[in-house]
């Protein structure tokens, strides 16, 4: 046990070190960012004096040894832009991100799973028919239209809510959130709902799988031969079977999540990491696009391999997989 | 009151009724604008960028102050003359003091001088217009003595570009100096980060900072001992909405009062939605350049370069039908350009004309040269940084290849463009160029002098167009410090570039704001919004 | 999503006739229905030069004055512009085919591409086992748990914008799916008297991977291949969308969609509403027939 997860965190350090490396070395090596930083009427020499205070004017490896140097100290550089600490700027925006992740998680499943289990119990009917339908839609629908045409619909022809924008946010305990208020509320929907929408597709199919199979095992028949309303079959049996993998599931997508909000961030303008991002990559803040990455890969590692424990708890069969390794 | 602690306040059911009446109150006298484009920082001397520009005026004042057309007029100085080639006297304003309480003098603007080379890290620094004062003599309390390397008459301009900071309230000390030996008496300066805190970034501006928080808002309040004309507003909101149609989404729900640059396409929606616009000619010109420095240039093929013969660039300039640009792409919101800077600013010529479209005279002149058959090239341009300019410039493809010209437009966004641009990768480029100082020295040395790096000449002149007669007008009028003889050699100089089509100027734009219609903003040439100038409508 | 299409599991497809397959390909109507669209579109795709009303790229044949005109308006040169114009008085249906064609063009060669490095790593990871696997399936495993818009997103930040530059990235970005399909199926192959025989032969590695090994691995790898299809032209989209993808001035479905966006509010829907519906309907099309595909080539489905 003790040594697969040893062999696990070392296998995730060598990810996050080569990641590092390859980004650092891709990003650096591409453009200028005082060419599109400086104003345009500054002198060659003005030019010259930024470069060399930003550190520029130094050779790639030299300025790969310096980051990397800060790095083990903990330090991810400055942004070029805003001149402050690279991590605390992509740490500014990590709870909105997070918040609209949480949400559309919530959304995802809240929606999906009776509309998995309606799938499931009645395959054949137009309902169960059209929501199959809904969710290979749900899987095609390429994200940001989706996004469009949630703008198109619910703000520019109905009007009812914001087409972009975070509005007003309330700090709880040093973050701010928008769901508090009506107001951050209504600026949350329309973005929630189109990150959530493909997952919501994902849930849909797992609930119906789930329920199908469920409802073939012997201890279902029989409560339903018993005579246990419909109800109570639904609720108890059919729930507890599907939440598992339903759960299971969704642990992973969150970090998927996190990723596709650079999608939703960018169409609804939500001041979000992955807005920041796409914003940095425009602007060749390079100090901050490779702090996103490291950020981004180490809250995936740290996902995969928590989940590897507790899967590697729980399940006996995964167990002896690993013995077999 | 700021919003964050007012929200603090509805949290507590006991406080709820008393904040209630509060903001209600105070909503009338609150003016929330949504920003395009983010402040980078709070502190005036870190970034010479527009949206730092505009929100270090709010908190702090520049010596010389800017109109809206960009003509200088007092500040925090009252008077400044040359005194000879190479020395000025300022008369500060007296009676001005700092948000804080302190008197306003002349040590301060001797600080602020000295520090803006120290900014750490600053992208784009402000050097650019100190680097020619050598000394600053404290005369007394409110006069000072600047002396400069070599004549600079342009040195009322460049001190309209900074704000000034308080010495005390930065860690001066008492005597502070810039002499031969250059600066002594800073103490420790500060770090761009410190001005984010209300209580550091202390200015004498109509305005003082209450919060600043990044990618949601900046929150400024009436500043009660300002020197000048009070603000019309008790609380200022900024909020920078990048996203274009968030913006007027946000406009038209009523989220803020006022939008900078609503996209032009959506200017007649807002409009019919019971909403103002105010527009104006800016310092901004869209220009294209052709190369003229080497045969064979990139994206035409042969050994020869047809932009070296100015009848080719006259004919592409004619072929160019501004009005067309105007009216379908920018919906109303240019006016044709025949100079790089539009008249009345210094130094244009009043009776120049837009360059005029004429195909007949365009396809003569290619053939003249011979051409008859055309060549095939290709236009260079940002899609995201000037107002619509990858339609322009695929509109401006159009145009070419009707006269035999095959035009491929080359569109990136603006970190590729720059990049392949400096690189001379093009040999023609659609670029944009707003005059910092709002005269015709700036497109003159940037764009069209001859490529000179030391004498900080030609230095965004990609095209490499050189002509000697131009450069010569133009390092003398740099060189004159009497305001009429520079005006005249400047209209010489753009006439020179102009007449032999050494760059074709398109369209300036018009810059706009949209706005609620009870308020009023004069459209400013240098794009700024200030919010303290946004006034209610009679 | 993909990652749950296929069980590693002997397919029995390769040895069933298949004629077998098609008759049982066309019992859903709705796949049927998928198949013949995607035809369509492929066909549209394919013959875009030919049959579009107008070359949207070349300029001369625009004029901006024609510019944002809405559907059903009449023009001089072209007849009807039955789904409008954008705003340089492009015919929106002739750049919505021209648009396909990239799409299509980009998401098929990044297939390929993908298809021939999975199968290469994937069979040999499972023929040579040992370090070799270890090694190859280490990268898959690693680059498999991070989202391919991320992977994409980063590679287009280093590598810059450009048809080219999208291949590779979706290239890297769905190699993995192919060698892991592979691999699992080789392994259980690999098992099998035949092969044992043939390496008993001592045949060469490559002639046992290429000619006995692959071909009992296809029918699994048609079905992810035709997911991925789908996943790689929605993913492009999506990068063109976000300014990353290919350049203006070849613009496919998904940059279509983003050059639309910002006359969304002012009610020029039809600048990217349509290109939205023909990205979708080939996304579907080509799902339902991945569908439909999967549950004929698995045998364990089968009734």
């Amino acid at each position: 046990m003790l040594v697969y997860f040893l062999r696990r965190l070392g296998q995730s350090l060598i990810a996050i070190i080569v990641m590092a490396i390859l980004v650092f070395i891709g990003v650096y090596a591409i453009g200028n960012p005082v060419d599109i930083l400086i104003n345009p009427e500054a002198t060659q020499r003005e030019i010259d004096a930024t470069m060399q205070r930003l550190g520029l004017d130094r050779p790639l490896w030299e300025q790969f040894f310096i980051y990397f140097g800060n790095l083990l100290q903990g330090d991810f550089g400055r942004s070029f832009v805003y001149g402050q600490p690279a991590m605390e700027i992509i740490l500014q925006r990590l709870p909105a991100t997070l918040e609209l992740a949480f949400v559309a998680l919530v959304i995802a499943i809240v929606f999906g799973i009776p509309l998995g289990v309606i799938a499931g119990l009645k395959p054949d009917t137009v309902l169960g028919k059209s929501i199959m339908g809904g969710s290979i839609l749900g899987f095609s629908l390429p994200n940001f239209w989706q996004g469009l045409m949630l703008i198109l619909i619910f703000a520019v022809l109905l009007g009812w809510l914001p087409a972009g924008g975070r509005g007003p946010t309330t700090e709880v305990l040093g973050i701010r959130v928008s769901f508090l208020t009506w107001e951050g509320l209504r600026h949350l929907i329309l973005p929630a709902v189109n990150l959530a929408l493909f997952k919501m597709a994902l849930v849909i199919r797992l609930a119906r799988a789930g329920t199908r199979e469920v409802l073939l095992l012997d201890y279902v028949k029989f409560a339903r031969a018993k005579g246990l309303s419909e109800r109570r079959v639904i609720t108890v049996h059919v729930l507890k079977n599907i939440m598992i993998p339903v759960v299971t599931v969704l642990g992973l997508e969150l970090g998927s999540m996190i990723a596709f909000a650079v999608v939703t961030e960018t169409v609804f303008s939500w001041p979000g990491m992955g807005k920041l991002l796409i914003d940095s990559i425009n602007l060749l803040d390079r100090p901050v696009i490779v702090g996103y990455v490291m950020l981004t890969v180490f809250i995936f590692v740290f996902i995969n391999l928590t989940v590897d424990l507790v899967y590697s708890g729980l399940d006996p069969r995964v167990r002896a997989g690993m013995r077999n390794e | 009151m700021s919003i964050n602690r007012s929200i603090r306040g509805a949290l507590m059911p006991a406080t709820f009724a008393v904040f209630a009446a509060m903001s209600a109150s105070a909503a009338a006298d609150t003016l929330t604008i949504g920003l395009s484009a983010e402040p980078t920082s709070a502190d005036p001397h870190y970034h010479n960028l527009g949206p730092n520009n505009a929100l270090a005026k709010h908190i702090f004042s520049a010596l010389i102050e800017q109109d809206a057309q960009q003509l200088l007029a007092p500040g925090l100085a009252e008077t400044w003359e040359p005194l000879d080639d190479t020395t000025w006297e300022i008369g500060l304003r007296e009676g001005v003091s700092f948000s804080n309480g302190d008197p306003f003098t002349a040590r301060d603007v001797v600080y602020t001088v000295c520090r803006i080379p120290t900014v750490p890290d600053a992208p784009s620094p402000f050097t650019l217009y100190t680097n020619a004062i050598a000394g600053m003599e404290i005369v007394d309390d409110h006069t000072i003595r600047i002396t400069t390397d070599g004549p600079a008459p342009l040195l009322p301009n460049h001190l309209s570009t900074f704000t000034i900071i308080s010495a005390s309230a930065s860690g001066a000390e008492d005597e502070v100096a810039f002499d031969a030996e250059g600066c002594s008496g800073l103490g420790d300066t500060p770090e761009s980060q410190a001005f984010t805190d209300p209580d550091f970034a202390i200015g004498t501006g109509p305005y003082v900072l209450s919060s600043f928080v990044r990618g949601d808002r900046i929150v400024l309040e009436r500043n009660p001992d300002y020197w000048g004309e009070e603000g019309a507003w008790e609380e200022i909101v900024l909020r920078p909405i990048t996203n274009p149609g968030a913006r007027v989404a946000a406009l038209l729900a009523g989220d803020v009062d006022m939008i900078e640059n609503p996209p032009t396409q959506d200017i007649e929606r807002i409009e019919s939605s019971g909403f103002k616009v105010s527009s104006g000619l800016s310092n901004r010109v869209i220009y294209i350049a052709l190369d003229q420095g080497e045969a064979p240039t990139p994206g035409i093929s042969g050994d020869a370069n047809p932009l070296q013969d100015a009848k080719v660039r006259e004919a592409l300039a004619k072929a160019i039908n501004r009005e067309a640009i105007r009216d379908r792409i920018m919906l109303g919101y240019s006016e044709p350009a025949g100079e790089l800077l539009p008249p009345p600013m210094f130094g244009t010529n009043a009776d120049r004309e837009a360059i005029p479209f004429d195909e007949a005279a365009a396809r003569e002149l290619l053939a003249e040269a011979g051409y008859e058959d055309g060549f095939q090239i290709t236009l260079g341009t940002p899609n995201d940084r000037y107002i619509n300019d990858g339609q322009i410039a695929q509109a401006v493809a159009q145009m070419w290849s009707r006269i035999g010209v095959q035009t491929d437009v080359d569109a990136k966004t603006f970190s590729a463009f720059i990049s392949d641009r400096n690189g001379f990768a093009f040999s023609a480029f659609l670029a944009g160029w707003g005059a910092g100082t709002g005269e015709m020295s700036s497109p003159l040395g940037a764009l069209v002098a001859t490529r000179n790096p030391d004498a900080g000449l030609g230095g965004t002149n990609f095209a490499r167009h050189s002509n000697s007669q131009m450069d010569d007008l133009l390092i003398e009028a740099l060189q004159t410090v009497d305001e009429e003889a520079r005006e005249a050699l400047l209209q010489e100089a753009s006439r020179v570039v102009m007449d032999s089509y050494g760059i074709i100027p398109i369209h300036y734009e018009l810059t706009t704001w949209a706005m609620r219609d009870d308020l009023d903003y004069e459209a400013r040439a240098d794009q700024y919004t200030l919010a303290y100038e946004v006034v209610p409508a009679n | 999503m993909s990652d749950q299409t296929l069980p590693a599991q002997k397919p029995r497809g390769a040895e069933s006739p298949l004629r077998r397959i098609i008759a049982e390909f066309f019992e859903s109507r709705t796949a049927a229905v998928g198949l013949v669209i995607f035809a369509l579109v492929a066909f549209v795709a394919l013959f875009a030069p030919w049959i579009s009303p107008q070359n949207p790229y070349d300029l001369s044949q625009l004029d901006i004055m024609d510019g944002t005109l809405p559907p059903g308006s009449e023009s001089f040169t072209i007849g009807t512009y039955w789904l409008g114009t954008d705003v340089q008085g492009r015919d929106m249906l002739s750049a919505i085919m021209y648009g396909l064609r990239m799409s299509l063009i980009v998401a098929g060669t990044a297939t390929l591409l993908a298809l021939a490095i999975g199968i290469a790593t994937g069979t040999a990871a499972a023929y040579f086992g040992g370090w070799v696997d270890t090694l190859i399936m280490r990268i898959v495993d690693m680059q498999l748990s991070f989202p391919a818009i991320l992977i994409a997103l980063i590679l287009l930040a280093i590598l810059g914008k450009g048809v080219d530059k999208v291949i590779i990235a979706l290239v890297i970005v769905q190699w993995a799916y192919y060698a892991r399909t592979v691999r699992g199926n080789a392994l259980v192959e690999r098992q099998r008297d035949y092969i044992s025989a043939a390496q008993c032969l001592s045949l060469g590695h490559g002639r046992v991977m290429f000619r006995h090994l692959l071909p009992n691995c296809m029918p699994p790898l048609i079905v992810v291949a035709t997911v991925q299809i789908a996943q790689a032209i929605a993913l492009e989209a999506t990068l063109s969308f976000l300014g990353v993808g290919v350049p203006v001035t070849e613009p496919s479905l998904g940059l279509l969609i983003a050059n639309g966006y910002s006359y969304l509010l002012s009610g020029r829907y039809w600048i990217s509403f349509f290109p939205g519906i023909a990205l979708l309907i080939t996304i579907v099309a080509i799902n339902l027939v991945g569908d439909q595909l999967r549950d004929v080539l698995n045998p364990r489905l089968r009734k």
